[in-house]
């Protein structure tokens, strides 16, 4: 049986339920010794947007969007009872009171287990999302980068 | 000589002890072996896959008091 060694997840959610079984799979498929690559897109990138307010020339549409979408992991919600933010911060509770890591350490665990992650350059423009407003240890690039990793994938998942 | 490495991944939730078991295994030698102490129980399953995938040998696997200890060889 020929098996392949490669793993491609797409992240289109923003969501921290959606973002966290992203995460968990991409960790999972590292220990496994995997080589595993994020493609995060559209929702996806607030995900990896640094949560401190970074100051970047905007247009007025461009900066609307930055000021309603989520900055960070801290403050997505959930993709089911949300609440309006109260289900995401009982969520995050239940998930430390039961010693499940955090979103933030869920990323820094797959960037240190070599997991890549890459950015559609296309989403950060049409969301007006500036590298300068990203964590770092990102990669970016566009759709063929991602068609060529998936080509060569086991597995790949929209999540 | 055979290097033995003891893993206490009690308390974590899935994926933390493949991810410690992982990060340990990377660092044995043929014929070394990892000890591991977890509290999920879906560890008995993945651990099971995870020898299946990383070539290592699942030479014992006990459950008491909701602890499951594995031993693991590398070939």
């Amino acid at each position: 049986m020929n098996q392949s060694n490669k793993k491609t997840i797409i992240m289109f959610s923003g969501e921290l339920d959606k973002a966290m079984a992203g995460l968990i799979i991409a960790n999972g498929a590292a220990a496994m010794g995997d080589e595993v690559t994020m493609f995060f897109t559209f929702w996806g990138l607030n995900v990896l947007r640094k949560p401190e307010k970074i100051t970047v020339k905007k247009g007025l549409l461009e900066a609307m969007f930055g000021w309603m979408m989520p900055r960070g992991v801290n403050k997505l919600g959930l993709s089911k009872m949300n609440f309006g933010g109260a289900g995401a911060t009982m969520m995050k509770k239940i998930m430390r009171d039961k010693k499940v890591n955090s979103l933030q350490e869920l990323i820094d665990q797959a960037l240190a287990l070599g997991v890549k992650m890459v950015v559609c350059t296309m989403s950060m423009d049409v969301m007006g999302l500036h590298k300068e407003e990203l964590i770092d240890g990102l990669e970016y690039a566009g759709v063929a980068t991602y068609l060529g990793e998936a080509d060569e994938a086991g597995v790949n998942l929209f999540i | 000589m055979m290097a033995e490495y003891e893993i206490n991944a009690r308390g974590l939730q899935c994926p933390g002890p493949i991810v410690k078991l992982f990060n340990q295994s990377k660092l044995a030698q043929p014929g070394d072996v990892i000890k591991i102490e977890v509290t999920d129980h879906g560890f008995t399953k993945d651990v099971v896959a995870w020898c299946k995938k990383s070539g290592w040998e699942l030479v014992d696997m006990q459950e008491e008091n909701n602890v499951i200890r594995a031993t693991l060889r590398k070939n």
